[in-house]
């Protein structure tokens, strides 16, 4: 009896020590299932092919580290709310996912969001920046930089390197996304105080923008703000160096693609823009996915792609705190998430669930997008 | 300011005149709205855009370029899609219209398997070029347009006027069959109303792409939408319409953005033409009696 308890006595002491001495090897990964609503067929299915190649990339990364088990399930949504709804609720009800990542559009967002708020299951959008999403409830995240926080940063950025203290505006009128734009650039050229000398208009497929750009070059502006998508904005950057309009423009996400300078040439060289992805960026974090994922999907990483890869990760991140596969746990691991560093920089939740993070600025100079100091 | 937008204004103006021209050819000779004009019009571009970045040629070459590949397209047309129509039995006047909007739909969808989709740039050597006259600046390009369109227009009313073909083509014209018993071979005469207006579209193209710096296959339909304006504005079948028609729709177009509200480019430009179609209900140079020349 004796010498069976002394037995167990080290027994459990060796336990013990061997327990804290090696406790990652030992523990279990914290396994979870993980939901994804991407567009993976119909109009859009690039988008969703973006998107789902980052998550599994990560997925890969993150089981190979074994902090965390992530199975993903994923569901196509083919970009219709009523698709993307009965997909959430598969998700929710008979998969019994931890956690989901998407919907890919922001119309998407507005019905399953609320789907899966009211089932208490933590729902992340990874490209939806319209206004409004993590205010849905207190389950919604997102970790999409909005335009109506891009724009402000390289608005603040080039007034104070070109010393800017007059713009002319010119957007396209019939485009929510331009328009929404054109708001968040007037509203940071209040904010600073610039002098506006003059706001134009254009329409979609618009030929002939010499009117505007005429009427522009007159009132003699520090720099033009243009809210443009890339194949308009292109088009007038070209005509307005024509004409002699050199001054610094400052675009929105939608200026930012490297077609504007396949069709705008040398005139592209001055354009301002604010992105949360920049493929090109010298750190070894970025390098090092660009590379991974070039050479797992034969092209380069997009934005999209970018911003799933982190999302999984910072959710990764939230699963190791919660530790175990609980919705409200995880739903509380995720909006404590502060200055997670991946590969689209320092990344916080504000209080709102909502991005917190500073977008790059960057600039054409020499026919390329380089970093804009 | 002034004078720079009245040059912007005539420049564009008489891009739409020489599109616009196309229409009222066609129209007046052979009663039908041609509606693959644009599309004819945008593949003058394109071979223009192609001729001026592949093979450094100069404008002039682009321009003979664009004439043939878009007269080429005119005869066929003309061949595969209005003269199978053409005095059948039975077919309704609106078959040769629709044939034509299937040529359109089929140009447009070759130019975007042929050329792709997007903005392509189109690169001319003198796009910066310019001078100054007083306070105003003038560019080489604005002035290079104005001499081509005003030159084509001069050469199109000199040549219906005293040719033997343009007088021929008046008289088609006015009555086909007259015309017919007169000994004019109106067959002839059709063929090559139709490839005369496509060449004067292709023309256009090149102007356009010139203009404007960029080409794209979806560019044929806004500009064809415009035509039509300027030919009901002008009078239909008017060739002197068409190039009123097309100076009043440029230069509206870019006043309202000068000294009004750019929003309303399009629609005040319209309204324009809708305040004049009330007061002249013919158009500008249109007969009052149309069913008269019939």
């Amino acid at each position: 009896m004796r010498k069976i308890s002394k037995f167990f006595l080290t027994a459990s002491i060796l336990a013990l020590v061997l327990a804290q001495a090696i406790p990652a090897a030992q523990a279990a990964p914290v396994a979870a299932k993980i939901g994804v609503i991407s567009i993976i067929t119909g109009a859009g299915a690039a988008y969703g092919e973006a998107i789902t190649n980052g998550f599994k990339m990560a997925r890969d990364e993150l089981n190979a580290k074994g902090e965390v088990k992530i199975e993903l399930l994923i569901e196509d949504s083919s970009g219709k709310q009523e698709q993307a709804l009965a997909a959430a609720q598969k998700l929710i009800n008979s998969q019994q996912v931890t956690a989901i990542l998407g919907p890919t559009l922001s119309t998407e967002m507005k019905v399953v969001g609320p789907e899966a708020n009211a089932s208490g299951v933590p729902i992340m959008g990874t490209s939806t920046t319209a206004a409004g999403i993590t205010q849905i409830g207190k389950y919604v995240f997102r970790n999409s930089l909005p335009e109506s926080l891009a724009i402000p940063a390289s608005v603040k950025k080039a007034v104070a390197k070109y010393n800017i203290k007059s713009v002319a505006m010119l957007y396209g009128n019939d485009d929510v996304f331009t328009k929404s734009g054109f708001d968040s650039m007037k509203k940071a050229a209040t904010d600073l105080g610039l002098k506006v000398t003059t706001i134009e208009e254009f329409q979609k497929g618009q030929a002939d923008y010499k009117a505007q750009l005429t009427k522009i070059k007159a009132t003699k502006p520090d720099a033009v703000f243009c809210s443009a998508l890339y194949e308009e904005g292109a088009v007038i950057l070209s005509q307005a160096r024509k004409m002699g309009i050199n001054q610094p423009f400052v675009g929105g996400n939608g200026f930012n693609s490297p077609k504007v300078i396949d069709i705008a040439k040398e005139a592209a060289n001055g354009l301002v823009v604010a992105t949360p992805w920049f493929a090109d960026k010298n750190d070894p974090q970025v390098k090092a996915f660009v590379q991974k994922y070039e050479k797992a999907y034969g092209k380069k990483p997009d934005q999209f792609a970018a911003q799933a890869y982190d999302a999984l990760y910072i959710m990764g991140e939230a699963l190791k705190k919660a530790g175990q596969a609980d919705r409200n746990k995880m739903r509380d691991a995720l909006a404590g998430i502060r200055n997670y560093n991946g590969v689209l920089g320092k990344f916080s939740f504000d209080a709102e669930r909502d991005v917190v993070m500073d977008p790059n600025v960057l600039i054409i100079k020499d026919g390329k997008f380089q970093i804009f100091n | 300011m002034f004078f720079e937008q009245l040059i912007n204004g005539i420049t564009l103006g008489s891009i739409y005149a020489i599109v616009a021209l196309g229409y009222t050819l066609v129209f007046g000779v052979l009663d039908i709205i041609n509606m693959a004009h644009g599309e004819i019009f945008m593949f003058g571009a394109f071979v223009g855009m192609l001729l001026i970045s592949y093979f450094e040629a100069p404008v002039l070459l682009a321009l003979g370029g664009a004439v043939l590949v878009t007269a080429a397209m005119g005869l066929l047309l003309e061949r595969l899609a209005l003269r199978p129509l053409r005095g059948k039995k039975g077919a309704s006047h609106l078959a040769s219209l629709i044939s034509t909007i299937g040529v359109s739909i089929i140009l447009e969808n070759l130019a975007h398997h042929l050329f792709g989709a997007g903005n392509k740039p189109f690169p001319t050597s003198f796009a910066d070029a310019s001078f100054t006259v007083g306070s105003t600046t003038v560019y080489l390009v604005q002035v290079i347009i104005l001499v081509i369109a005003v030159l084509l227009m001069v050469g199109l009313s000199l040549w219906l006027r005293k040719a033997k073909a343009g007088k021929a083509l008046r008289a088609t014209a006015e009555n086909l069959e007259t015309a017919s018993l007169l000994g004019i071979n109106t067959g002839r005469i059709i063929v090559s109303t139709v490839v005369v207006a496509s060449a004067m579209g292709g023309i256009a193209g090149v102007l356009v792409g010139m203009a404007f710096n960029y080409v794209n296959n979806q560019m044929g339909l806004p500009m064809g939408l415009k035509g039509l304006a300027i030919i009901i504005l002008g009078g239909m079948g008017s060739v002197n319409g068409a190039m009123a028609g097309g100076l009043i729709l440029g230069l509206a177009e870019t006043f309202v953005v000068a000294y009004g509200n750019s929003g309303y480019r399009d629609a005040i430009a319209f309204v324009a033409i809708i305040v004049i179609l009330l007061i002249r209900p013919q158009g500008i140079f249109g007969q009052a009696l149309p069913e008269a020349k019939r």
